[in-house]
């Protein structure tokens, strides 16, 4: 950041009075047009040069900056008629019926006044919102009479003015901004008059600050014209001028203007002359707001309704959501994505040609002058280049060709600074929409890779929510040291691998990383030394120690390579002969921290049938895998228990360190043992496909004498439900429990591989059913998305029920009005696989347009629901007292959370898992009891 | 269990004291070290050490100054909002009831909304009553509205009479334990001119114009409607009653919710019973009962559709929904549209009237929040932005 950054300590809102509006104007605009036909502005006309240039080789008259520099200077328009702002239609209504017709005093007598004076005077010191003080001001003031009283009528006090004893006619509002007193129309003049006669402090009650407000000036007499920088106009190809909207608007008024002033000055019509000014009001209400009720809207010669000054603001494409709260920003990448499992999670791959393009600021100095030299000379097309120079003299030179080439290094002295390209190493900020929470954005580091995608280890799909089927994802390149810094220690994935949502791992292995590694570690999987070693070497892992003819995969880091080793820890070494097998197992532990203890169970355990069965339960001792598989729970995102405890245990560098090789392993092993999946894999024997039919057509049956016992009447209802919702629960629930049922069948038969030593398979990998692999590991897909293929697609649900809708009591003209059963309500007895029939596959698709349709609605939905949130929340902060304060101050927590941890740092919710401490505590003494 | 709380406190104290390690942990811990205590048999030493690393943990768990955790905690409640389903519409444990659910629900909690889709309550017994099957069943009659219709044995139009013919069911009232003298003294209360001899209730049309007797027919009908609806039995805003078992005792759910008269009843435990209506909660039983009810309400939901997030980030919620007093919904008409800046409100929504408001009143922006901040490009005061450096000058 270069120079003095100017803080901004406060901004204080109000109006502009008219004599204000006439000091700021450099022009008063009289002449309703823009250009001459010879292409000049017009003198006094809208685009008056005194009011800015855009252009950059013109100098502006009122200034003296050239275009781009001069930002441009108000004029105004001296209105024949005074108008009211159509914003504040409202508010002087209120302001009218509040006070006196007659003497124009608050309707409230010196007591209320007092006391509202002291309330507002209260609020505002405390920032806090006069809304409803000053709706109950406009409620106490409010003595409107229905209908005026005749000469010498007595009329009650409370409808009188306490000050003058004017009894008050009711003053009304006809949107938007006719006010009308009784049946008279006031004019806009007449309303100025009337809001000139209240005083000061009667106008502080009221709502208006006397300070920097009068309640006059919310009827405009002088209205001032935004410079042309606000409003260019834009020259098209063809040499034709377009205007901006609020030029035309600005022509509208100009033009009635005028008519109204000749009009009056020639002594027209009353009638006429009424006519102009509304036409007036209505040009001046629609050049601020084109959209307000009750006036139509203003419109483009194509029909297109005006872009006026509301509009320009409002919403979320106006001024402040769009170009304020979020703006674009240079120095910023973005392409479709791809995966790279061969790059570490931390790291993003970065296309060269995208490397060229977004640039490094660095300062030159004498220690990295020789590198930067070498960046010049490579210039803004060969890779490790750059592409400006900014020389200290704050020129900003851009490398061309040989000659600027030369002429840089000629002059390259400490303190220029270099926009270089990107290179391996540098910090870039990576980010994916929608970003809903912080995992969204994280730092990487760069790795510049051939080919035009962004690269990315799949372990950071789950936070980012990327899949590869063409999303794009943002890029961005620090260019300070500050945010750098900033970014490396806070916002690096590895700083992110736990969630603070609910304090475990979001950032994990998925799909075939988890495949992988169950494939590698199960049960009698074994490697030749010759085929270890090198799945060692290709996972990028420490070579293991050979000692005294043996391989030694673990040891104590503490002990010296020549010392003996204690017979007691043996158990935390695995020794292995030369030209031994390797297990799978053993070749995982080689990842896993020498002191790691851990006992689980393993996702497989869900299955009805684990072979081995030792494999079920995971028991890792000293670093070692001793038995069990790993799959989803080992290190899954979401869910990974020895990913959670070396994060936690270990910290997030020894985590990455873990993600990465593990991911090389997995893969090793998926390449080893080969994966593969189709069609085949849903085989079922035709002795099984005979069992659920079976077993569909009993369920069918059940149904129909459910119907049966319906219409002849001795079906009981249950409490609370009217007969026929009784019917549809019991026909719902059979019908779950025919789909479960078949699945179930069919999940027999779906089996991962050997089921048990009397299998004749001879090696596991003999028999074995990927599919069921993956979903029994928690790779990808489920058991249910399995069975649907093989057995069953079961019930279509719209609305959480039976499929209801159709025609008139039947879902298709195939059925009987009427008919219960289970077909014609939406079942699918087949499978995917045996294909649906057409009444099925219409019922089916009915299904899932309702799911699409749910998924948009709810993004929707959501997405406004945590705007909402993150606006109401963002202010929060924990200041170092450790309460938790808004940015006015007020306490809203007096400790984060009432125990003050961080759901980040946290295991699960908790500082500590006591059973992890005391196993430790065990652990230590048990030690020490030796 | 209170001996080991009270001991293991005072290993706290001694902790304290000897090494001046200023433990001060909340309660809910005490209670799990007491229980860790008994479940896995620990020595005194045992516990001092695991206090011990009890105390490292936790401070190692502490929130740092200047954390951003409002913003942590809208992003974790609402980023799971992407993940719910919309349409789920069942109450766990009583299919019998219908009960808004998934992400509808959470929506209604951050708005606090008024009147929600679907008010329950979940009654509960005291000690004495929780295992007494007739007085609940009673009690369960009392509270869900029954109306004529529930009771009857015949029902008969005659049109030649222009009467309504009510025949009641001694059996069904019975079982629905109700008193006839009540059931009478309603429906003489509704219809002035009923007659009611023993089971036979004669309704009359009130003769008011009796010349067109095209009416005559239609009034009739709207008559034996009107008796058949006549609500007999009932509390307000409490429609129908599911009566449950579970393992130990008896629950009574109810469709629509009336907090302040149930909790009236005899027999009720008043600790547990509740209802899933927060203002409800908040008018009852104080602005704490409040915050605690979003916090479960919330966290229920999230749950239900197998969503972990941290309750320290749903209590944040509710803590700045309840945080003056009232609760206040987020978004326009609560939270957002009360800040302090003018920036703030205007970038949130309705940015023209934010503006006006903002001149005419002479309103101050100080510029401390986030988005202010953002809008005129300079750092945020929040994390890394809430601190600075400064120079020490008398420092050589």
């Amino acid at each position: 950041m270069k120079g003095f950054i100017k803080k901004i300590n406060q901004i204080n809102f109000g109006l502009m009075s008219p004599e204000d509006i006439r000091a700021m104007s450099v022009v008063t605009v009289e002449t309703p047009d823009t250009y001459e036909d010879d292409g000049f502005p017009i003198e006094k006309g809208l685009m008056d040069p005194r009011l800015g240039v855009i252009d950059p080789s013109l100098v502006c008259r009122t200034c003296g900056f050239r275009g781009g520099d001069c930002q441009g200077h108000f004029g105004s328009i001296e209105l024949a008629r005074p108008v009211i702002h159509i914003g504040f239609g409202d508010v002087i209504h209120k302001i009218l019926r509040s006070t006196c017709n007659e003497c124009g005093r608050v309707l409230l007598n010196d007591e209320q006044i007092e006391y509202f004076t002291e309330t507002i005077r209260e609020a505002m010191d405390n920032k806090e919102s006069l809304n409803a003080i000053l709706k109950e001001v406009y409620k106490a003031a409010k003595r409107e009479l229905k209908e005026m009283p005749g000469e010498d009528e007595e009329v009650d006090m409370k409808y009188c003015c306490p000050h003058c004893g004017a009894p008050q006619e009711a003053i009304s509002l006809d949107k938007p901004v006719t006010i009308r007193q009784g049946d008279y129309k006031l004019t806009a003049s007449e309303v100025r008059e009337r809001l000139e006669k209240i005083t000061d402090d009667d106008a502080f009650v009221l709502g208006v600050n006397p300070e920097v407000a009068r309640p006059e000036w919310l009827v405009l007499t002088v209205l001032p014209v935004p410079p042309v920088t606000v409003r260019p106009s834009i020259t098209l190809d063809t040499g034709e001028r377009s205007e901006d909207d609020l030029t035309h608007k600005l022509v509208d008024i100009l033009r009635i203007n005028q008519r109204l002033h000749e009009n009056m000055e020639a002594g027209a019509p009353q009638l006429i002359v009424e006519d102009l000014w509304e036409l007036l009001q209505y040009h001046v209400t629609t050049y601020f707001d084109n959209e307000a009720s009750g006036v139509p809207p203003a419109r483009h010669r194509s029909g297109r309704p005006l872009k006026t000054l509301t509009q320009r603001l409002k919403g979320k494409e106006g001024r402040f959501r769009s170009n304020l709260s979020g703006k674009r920003v240079n120095f910023s990448a973005r392409t479709v994505i791809s995966p790279d499992p061969n790059i570490s999670i931390n790291e993003v791959g970065v296309p060269e040609m995208i490397a060229k393009e977004v640039t490094v600021p660095v300062y030159v100095n004498e220690w990295n002058i020789e590198e930067m030299k070498k960046y010049i000379m490579n210039g803004p097309d060969i890779h490790p280049g750059a592409n400006y120079v900014i020389r200290n003299d704050g020129r900003k030179i851009r490398v061309r060709n040989e000659e600027t080439k030369e002429l840089i290094l000629e002059q390259l002295e400490p303190g220029f600074i270099i926009e270089r390209h990107l290179k391996d190493g540098d910090m870039v900020l990576f980010n994916r929409q929608p970003s809903l929470h912080r995992m969204s954005m994280m730092a990487h580091e760069v790795r510049v890779l051939p080919y035009k995608t962004f690269r990315l280890n799949l372990c950071v799909c789950p936070p980012y929510n990327a899949d590869f089927d063409g999303d794009e994802m943002n890029m961005h390149v620090f260019q300070t040291d500050e945010s750098r810094a900033e970014a490396k220690s806070l916002m690096r994935v590895q700083e992110h691998i736990l969630s603070p949502r609910f304090g475990g791992p979001i950032i994990g292995a998925i799909h075939d990383h988890i495949s992988g590694a169950y494939l590698l570690t199960r049960d009698g999987v074994e490697f030749t030394e010759e085929q270890a070693l090198q799945i060692i070497r290709k996972s990028h892992l420490r070579l293991p120690e050979f000692k005294g003819g043996q391989w030694v995969l673990k040891s104590n880091p503490d002990l010296k390579p020549d010392m003996e080793v204690p017979s007691d820890i043996e158990e935390s070494y695995i020794f292995k002969d030369k030209g031994a097998m390797w297990t799978g197992k053993e070749l995982f532990s080689l990842l896993l921290p020498n002191d790691l203890n851990l006992t689980y169970k393993a996702e497989i355990s869900k299955c009805p049938v684990v072979y081995p069965e030792e494999d079920e339960t995971v028991v890792i001792k000293n670093g070692i895998l001793v038995q069990g598989v790993i799959d989803e729970s080992a290190y899954g995102s979401f869910s990974g228990k020895i990913l959670d405890k070396i994060v936690k245990e270990y910290g997030p560098g020894r985590a990455r360190e873990f993600l990465d090789r593990s991911t090389d392993l997995a893969i090793c092993g998926i390449m080893k043992t080969g994966i593969t999946t189709s069609l085949n894999d849903e085989e079922i024997p035709d002795e099984a496909q005979a069992r659920i039919n079976e077993h569909l057509d009993k369920k069918m049956a059940e149904v129909d004498k459910l119907v049966e016992s319906y219409e002849e009447g001795y079906l009981q209802a249950l409490p609370g439900r009217s007969l026929e919702e009784t019917l549809e629960m019991k026909i719902m629930q059979v019908l779950g429990e025919a789909r479960d049922m078949s699945g179930n069948i069919a999940e027999n038969y779906l089996t991962m591989g050997k089921q048990s030593d009397d299998d004749p398979y001879e090696h596991v990998m003999a028999v074995e059913n990927h599919s069921v692999v993956m979903a029994r590991t928690g790779a990808r897909a489920s058991m249910l998305n399995l069975t649907q293929i093989t057995a069953c697609v079961g019930q279509q649900a719209v609305r959480g029920g039976r499929i209801e809708r159709g025609y008139l009591n039947r879902t298709l003209p195939h059925f009987k009005p009427g008919e219960l059963g289970a077909k014609a309500k939406g079942f699918v007895h087949s499978s995917y696989k045996s294909g649906l029939d057409p009444i099925e596959f219409f019922f089916h698709a009915m299904g899932g347009r309702e799911g699409l349709v749910d998924t948009a609605i709810r993004t929707a939905q959501s997405g406004y629901m945590q705007r909402r949130l993150v606006n109401a929340l963002q202010d929060l902060q924990v200041k170092p007292s450790g309460l938790v304060t808004d940015n006015q101050g007020n306490v809203i927590q007096t400790m984060f959370g009432e125990d003050g941890v961080d759901p980040a740092k946290s295991d699960f919710g908790k500082p500590a898992d006591l059973n992890k401490l005391i196993d430790e505590i065990k652990m230590e003494s048990g030690m020490i009891g030796k | 269990m209170d001996d080991i709380e009270i001991k293991v406190r005072e290993t706290i104290n001694q902790l304290n004291e000897e090494e001046n390690l200023n433990i001060d942990f909340p309660e809910s811990y005490i209670e799990d070290l007491s229980k860790a205590y008994i479940a896995n048999d620990l020595t005194d030493d045992e516990l001092q050490k695991l206090i011990r690393k009890l105390k490292q943990a936790y401070d190692r768990a502490h929130v740092e100054a200047g954390e951003a955790v409002g913003t942590v905690a809208a992003q974790s409640v609402g980023e799971p909002g992407t993940q719910m389903t919309m349409r789920t519409f069942h109450y766990a444990g009583v299919t019998e009831l219908n009960v808004t659910l998934g992400l509808p629900r959470l929506i209604e909690i951050v708005d606090a909304r008024k009147d929600i889709a679907t008010p329950t309550m979940d009654i509960y017994f005291d000690e004495d009553r929780r295992n007494d099957e007739e007085f609940v069943r009673t009690l369960a009659n009392k509270i869900g509205k029954s109306t004529i219709n529930d009771v009857l044995l015949d029902f008969n139009l005659n049109y030649g009479t222009q009467e309504v013919e009510a025949i009641l069911d001694s059996k069904k009232i019975e079982e629905k334990r109700l008193e006839r003298d009540e059931i009478n003294a309603a429906i003489s209360k509704a219809f002035k001119k009923a007659e009611i001899n023993g089971d036979r209730i004669i309704v009359p049309v009130s003769k008011s114009d009796k010349s067109d007797s095209k009416f005559e027919i239609r009034e009739l009908r709207l008559l034996a409607d009107k008796v058949r609806d006549l609500q007999i039995s009932g509390i307000k805003g409490i429609g129908k009653v599911i009566i449950r078992r579970d393992d130990v005792e008896w629950i009574i759910h109810t469709e629509g919710s009336n907090l302040k008269e149930i909790l009236d009843m005899e027999g009720i435990d008043h600790v547990r019973t509740t209802t899933n209506n927060i203002h409800e909660i908040g008018e009852v039983l104080g602005i704490e009962a409040a915050r605690q009810s979003i916090i479960n309400e919330a966290q229920n939901t999230l749950s239900e559709q197998g969503l972990s997030v941290d309750v320290r980030h749903i209590m944040l919620v509710a803590d700045i929904m309840t945080s003056e007093g009232i609760v206040k919904s987020i978004g326009r008409h609560g939270i957002s549209g009360e800040k302090s800046s003018v920036l703030a409100r205007a970038a949130f929504e309705e940015t023209g009237k934010h503006l006006l408001h903002a001149s005419i009143r002479g309103e101050v922006d100080d510029l401390t929040g986030i988005i202010e901040n953002i809008i005129i490009g300079q750092p945020i005061p929040l994390g890394t932005g809430s601190v600075g450096v400064k120079m020490d000058y008398k420092k050589e």
